[in-house]
């Protein structure tokens, strides 16, 4: 009850890291069948429709609920303690934008029980995915779960614009600010401008769907090429909303375990700007064979290579963090360390796959496959690790067992480039993506068996660390306020797991790096930014559960709404839109209490303080 | 400006080691690695300078990246703090201007090729113009300015232009012959896509559809057959003569007449919208593009073999295709067998 309830951003963070978790295994377990099903020629393990419905759900889990919910989950474990704050600005909200994630990632993968995944491809390109040629309810469950999930990462994007511009402790300044603070921050940024592009384009496709209007239907006056300009407005600015945050957490490990400052801050922050910036230009080219014409495909092709400027800088940036350094190993460090190569190989197949004649032939092959799990996997991925070993003692208390994680780090990583490095070469050597078996004597058969030993062994990495999260969930919570021993920014100050309210006193930032400074100025805390007062919480409530509960129902509601029951009570409650109305009471009504009664929170007194100060 | 020269001379003889290395990989009519025409080569053209550069930029990562784990990691007895750099003006200018320059080494050739590539020879008098039309799951060529139309083997004349213009009757597809020239996707009318390419040898080569398009997508091939140009010519002729063979046993011909032709065509019947011209058939390269005719059992099996396999149960082949099953509609396993022996022996000379 407790947990369904919380408004705090740490509890809000294991949510999220548990609920992110889950998925990520469901679209593990469904990248294992898809490389089982391609480990030889004409393989019949699996039939076409359910190898189209797991590379579907593969793709969309692990964008939408694996990566996407593991980074707000390291988001809000981390950023109000980075900038010094207690709570994020809107902690009801935190709560709704977690819920509704969580629900509308239940109701997508409900698809699988209930007649039939999506099956069109992660972009859902119409008019495949149109009720003429996609009639099971698959492509439903994928608009209507994923709209209620980009809603929570939405309001999430908002709430963290909010706090970090309006709740930094005094002293820091924007150019003093983390490098995974600023990560968070442009990432909400993109978040905002991003998304309603793709509700947008969702809309449109569930009307077009359920209501026969006719978008991106052509013989009503549609255009199915509309469909994709839409998606990838959102879609590409999408990658860099995985990858900044990677970003973030590499340039917070590398100085931590380099005992120096990130080479180039500011140079680093103006690169994540221009990064943000240039992704927005980007998005037609993932349509270079869509047959765009030479003028736009030669201003997506340049703009695109663009992107490999501000990315090098922050690659070389790292790299000469570490010169002069005394670098350190730990499993976070592994993982970054890991990071950097991985990462500029996914990079440089980038440049590539912008060149637009050269993306005729690339393009939807496994070289692209390759390519964007370079980025995602190797980049992404590496960089959630790194993140998730690091931070686990200030989360958790405890610290992941170090072994383990190195075990973890090297049977991952060595799956990791098994699986996908062999990938380019089949692309290459003409094997289109998308394919739920290929004929034989193409040269492929090779490869394509290695590929899928790499992905087992990738999963051998899971385990382990599933194992290293068991082992140590048991172990006492004894971590130290800054187990790393080299903390740089403000989290490495408080208590791990941090008190409810973080910080007892406002912290005073004096420059970059503000623990860091204050250590080599001889200091062992921070010097406070006010006196010792009572402190302001706002009150569980579960309301946010409910309006999630409520949006769940009027979504699956509205879905069978045309359908045609065997029972007659079903056809009645469905086809009135008596269910849709239920749960959009629901969400209403408890909008409603929302606004009717006012909650003013309690406050923690300084006694208590105290008290808890000798825990 | 001596510096970015002198890279340029460096990438050289590394451009053709890569070339050498890339050739040896896949097969010749399918890899994009062996190019067997002018589009293709010009794409790998581009492929082979971006990979020179790639690896350049990698191989000064990976090894700036080795050297500071070894050189910097921590000693046992290190306490002292090192020095806290904040950066270098100089150093981040030189990260930002050296990508720089490489992308625009890669950018002005990349914009050159596009806008060759753009050159579509839909006005050439000289050229072969086919219409391409997608389906779930085959492929339709028509020849425009010679009436004919024919599935799933496109025949062109070696060394000319083939202008293509690319549709589809449902979904999304998208039109890849890899070792001749890039994809280009079939959108619906309305957005009809324009492109040519051309085989300077002759040569069979496979083609694939790239866009995902239902359960067979994966089964959505074809094969491009480039002949000479008196081959062609002698095609196109007995591709138009009138007569329609039908099979010699006129049971069987009213059989095939009353439940094939309701959706096929033969001969000098108009094309049909919904299944594949089968004029011809005995003559081309696989049956429903994926079931490859071999006599010599390497690469395949005989056509009446695969012809056999097709029609005692299509679905089996290529699952969610549109063919109903002959023995749904009436027709028994002789008739099958006696349909299968006479298409394939419906060939053109």
């Amino acid at each position: 009850m407790d947990w369904i309830t919380t408004v705090d951003h740490k509890k809000i963070a294991i949510l999220y890291l548990w609920a992110g978790g889950l998925f990520f295994g469901i679209g593990g377990i469904e990248a294992i069948l898809i490389r089982i099903q391609l480990i030889k020629p004409m393989n019949t393990f699996l039939d076409a429709q359910t190898f189209n419905e797991l590379i579907t759900m593969h793709g969309t889990t692990m964008i939408f609920l694996g990566v996407m919910p593991v980074i707000f989950a390291l988001m809000n474990a981390v950023i109000p303690l980075q900038i010094g704050a207690r709570d994020v600005a809107f902690p009801f909200l935190n709560s709704l934008g977690f819920w509704t994630f969580l629900f509308g990632g239940l109701l997508l993968n409900l698809s699988w029980v209930m007649g039939g995944a999506p099956d069109a491809g992660w972009t859902a390109y119409t008019p495949l995915s149109g009720k003429g040629y996609s009639p099971s309810h698959g492509v439903d469950f994928y608009t209507i779960g994923l709209q209620i999930a980009g809603l929570g990462t939405l309001i999430g994007g908002i709430n963290f614009l909010a706090t970090i511009i309006t709740m930094r402790a005094p002293g820091m300044s924007f150019m003093r600010m983390p490098m995974f603070a600023w990560a968070t921050f442009i990432t909400s940024a993109i978040i905002l401008f991003a998304f309603p592009a793709v509700t947008v384009g969702l809309v449109l496709l569930t009307f077009d769907r359920i209501l026969d209007a006719n978008f991106f239907n052509v013989d009503g006056g549609g255009n199915p090429v509309l469909w994709q300009h839409i998606f990838w407005i959102f879609g590409h600015p999408e990658v860099y909303i995985l990858i900044l945050p990677a970003f973030g957490i590499i340039s917070e490990v590398i100085p931590t375990f380099s005992r120096k400052r990130l080479f180039g801050y500011s140079s680093m922050v103006f690169a994540t700007i221009l990064i943000a910036f240039l992704g927005f230009m980007v998005w037609a080219h993932h349509m270079f064979t869509t047959g765009l014409g030479p003028v736009a495909n030669a201003l997506f092709s340049v703009s695109t290579m663009l992107i490999a400027v501000p990315t090098g800088i922050k690659i070389f940036n790292w790299l000469f963090t570490m010169w002069g350094g005394q670098v350190r190993f730990t499993t976070p460090n592994l993982f970054a360390a890991g990071f950097i190569p991985t990462f500029t190989m996914g990079g440089v197949t980038g440049v590539m796959l912008a060149s637009a004649p050269a993306d005729f032939q690339f393009h939807d092959t496994y070289f692209v496959v390759a390519h964007f799990h370079y980025v995602i996997v190797g980049g992404l991925v590496l960089g959630l690790f790194a993140g998730l070993h690091y931070w686990w003692p200030k989360m958790f208390g405890r610290m992941l067992s170090e072994s383990l994680g190195k075990w973890t780090f090297w049977t991952f990583i060595i799956g990791f480039h098994l699986t996908f490095f062999v990938q380019h070469f089949l692309g290459l050597m003409g094997m289109q993506r998308r394919v739920f078996t290929y004929l034989p004597n193409q040269q492929f058969d090779t490869l394509n068996l290695v590929s899928t030993v790499g992905a087992f062994l990738m999963g051998v990495g899971m385990i382990i660390f599933l194992v290293n999260v068991f082992l140590t969930s048991r172990r006492p919570a004894d971590a130290p306020e800054d187990p790393w021993e080299d903390g740089r920014t403000l989290e490495w100050t408080i208590p791990s797991p941090p008190p409810e309210y973080n910080f007892k006193q406002t912290p005073l930032v004096r420059g970059l790096d503000a623990f860091w400074k204050e250590k080599m100025a001889g200091h062992k805390a921070m010097t406070p930014a006010e006196p010792i007062g009572p402190i302001h919480m706002p009150s569980a409530t579960i309301l946010p559960f409910l309006m999630s509960v409520g949006i769940f129902i009027a979504g699956l509601g509205f879905m069978f709404s045309r359908d045609e029951f065997s029972s007659s009570m079903m056809s009645f409650l469905f086809n009135n839109y008596i269910v849709t109305a239920l749960g959009l009471l629901i969400t209403f009504g408890s909008m409603l209490m929302r606004s009717l009664f006012d909650d003013h929170g309690w406050h923690i007194e300084p006694e208590e303080l105290e008290g808890g100060e000798q825990r | 400006m001596m510096k970015t020269w002198q890279a340029g001379k460096r990438l050289l003889p590394m451009t053709a080691a890569l070339g050498l290395l890339l050739a040896g990989c896949g097969r010749e009519d399918l890899s994009v690695l062996r190019p067997q025409g002018p589009v293709a080569e010009s794409s790998y053209g581009l492929m082979k300078l971006s990979i020179a550069i790639m690896i350049v930029v990698l191989l000064i990562v990976f090894s700036i990246a080795a050297y500071v784990w070894i050189r910097f990691r921590r000693k046992k007895d290190q306490d002292e703090i090192p020095k806290q750099v904040e950066g270098s003006f100089k150093l981040e200018v030189l990260w930002t201007v050296i990508p720089l320059i490489l992308v625009i080494v890669l950018a002005i050739p990349t914009v050159k090729v596009v806008f060759a590539a753009g050159n579509d020879h839909s006005d050439d008098k000289d050229a072969i113009k086919v219409k391409v039309t997608g389906h779930q799951y085959w492929w339709e060529f028509e020849y425009t300015d010679y009436g004919i139309t024919t599935a799933q083997d496109l025949i062109i004349p070696t060394g000319k232009h083939i202008a293509f213009e690319l549709s589809t009757k449902d979904v999304l597809h998208s039109f890849w012959v890899p070792s001749l020239a890039g994809k280009m996707d079939t959108n619906p009318d309305g957005t009809v896509n324009r492109f040519s390419f051309s085989a300077p040898n002759e040569g069979v080569y496979r083609g694939k559809c790239a866009e995902l398009c239902g359960p067979s997508h994966g089964f959505m091939e074809f094969k491009v057959k480039s002949v000479s140009g008196e081959a062609f010519d002698n095609w196109v002729a007995s591709m138009k003569a009138p007569e329609s063979v039908m099979p010699e046993d006129p049971v069987l011909a009213e059989k095939f007449k009353s439940q094939c032709l309701s959706c096929h065509a033969i001969g000098s019947m108009p094309a049909s919208p919904v299944a594949p011209s089968l004029t011809g058939i005995g003559s081309r390269e696989s049956v429903a593009g994926i079931l490859l005719n071999d006599d010599t059992r390497e690469d395949g099996a005989p056509i009446l073999e695969n012809l056999k396999t097709w029609l005692h149960d299509p679905q089996s082949v290529k699952p969610g295709n549109k063919m109903p099953n002959p023995k749904d509609m009436g027709l028994s396993d002789e008739e099958i067998d006696g349909i299968a022996e006479y298409l394939a022996g419906y060939t053109l000379d």
